[in-house]
């Protein structure tokens, strides 16, 4: 199971089994997004913020 | 024996909706490429690599990216779920009205100006409240309910004053006493897959600010109404969202095609990322007959 450190509140958080590259997860402490950017070993970044034209 | 289908899922990022398409390809066995659009480019001298795709489904979340991939891969050649054109006609809000009105479908009353001033007057023949909504753009954003005169003339300099050049084209629509609810239905080709109600006590009762689903019966007016709208706009896979019009009874809102679908699929029980693919793969072996 990885782990990664919540780059705005350095949580350690939990990946689940079937994360993806490319998630967006919530950090349960701070509640930022971040986005999964690798998984052997699992690296994280700070999502995207929300633009403009985004949506369905 | 037909060769074996290649094909690409266009997405921005991987939410749970793509998990379930990327699943949906995985147990089919199909083979298929994962193309994050903040990754890719296009060389229009080489198409090539494009071209070994049978088909390529479009999930992505920046709608100008989405749109201006989907128009380099049908200018290659390539099909797309969806095209090009139903894009354009459905992430623009002014083109959906405008294909609806083509086509005698009922929706809402717009009205459309290219500066403030005529903007208000346009607003001051309808009565208040209006609602000003952004042509681009989604997930209820920047949607303005224009309660008086007052707000009318603020909400417009800001727009005029600080939108980009988008929202220099200002679009007016009625405000509509909706039941608290509106209807979300999933359209797939010739087929109303499901339909639910978005409930919310504000007046968007889009999902993604917190409205809640719940089943919807397919009526055959639903379903008529539905299909009518997806095929104006192109046909696809489409969400067609509709409301309950305390004179008219239902009219069409709205249609996306780069749907979520996180609330339909638990709460219908039906598999639609499952029939997504299978809708692109009927496109990318040709047999798709709409």
């Amino acid at each position: 199971m990885s782990t990664v450190s919540c780059i705005e509140c350095a949580a350690e958080i939990v990946l689940a089994e079937n994360t993806e590259v490319g998630e967006i997860i919530v950090c349960p402490d701070c509640g930022v997004d971040l986005e999964v950017t690798a998984l052997e070993p699992a690296t994280i970044q700070l999502a995207p913020m929300e633009q403009e034209d985004w949506g369905e | 024996m037909q060769p074996r289908l290649k094909i690409g899922v266009l997405f921005s990022r991987v939410r749970v909706e793509e998990k379930w398409i990327f699943g949906a390809m995985e147990k089919r066995g199909i083979d298929y490429d994962r193309l994050d659009d903040r990754a890719i480019h296009f060389d229009l001298n080489d198409p090539g690599p494009w071209q070994q795709y049978d088909a390529v489904l479009e999930r992505s979340i920046s709608y100008n990216s989405g749109l201006y991939a989907l128009r380099l891969l049908n200018a290659f050649g390539v099909p797309t779920v969806n095209t090009a054109e139903v894009a354009e006609i459905c992430g623009d809000k002014l083109m959906t009205s405008a294909s609806l009105a083509r086509d005698g479908i009922p929706q809402p009353h717009n009205a459309t100006a290219f500066t403030p001033e005529a903007a208000l007057e346009a607003i001051e023949a309808f009565g208040y409240p209006v609602v000003l909504k952004p042509v681009v753009g989604s997930w209820g954003r920047l949607l303005a309910k224009i309660n008086d005169r007052d707000a009318a003339e603020a909400v417009l300099e800001h727009k005029a004053t600080l939108g980009s050049v988008q929202h220099s084209v200002f679009y007016i629509q009625e405000y509509i006493e909706k039941p608290g609810r509106d209807i979300r239905v999933v359209v797939i080709g010739e087929n109303v897959l499901t339909a639910m109600y978005r409930k919310s006590e504000h007046w968007i009762t889009n999902t993604a600010r917190g409205g809640e689903g719940e089943l919807c019966p397919i009526t055959p007016e639903i379903e008529d109404l539905s299909l009518r709208a997806a095929k104006s706009v192109g046909g696809g896979v489409l969400a067609v969202d509709l409301v309950e019009h305390p004179e008219r009874g239902l009219i069409i809102n709205e249609i996306n095609h780069t749907m979520e679908f996180h609330t339909m699929q638990p709460l219908s029980g039906i598999d639609i990322a499952g029939e997504i693919v299978n809708y692109v793969v009927s496109i990318a072996s040709k047999e798709y007959v709409g």
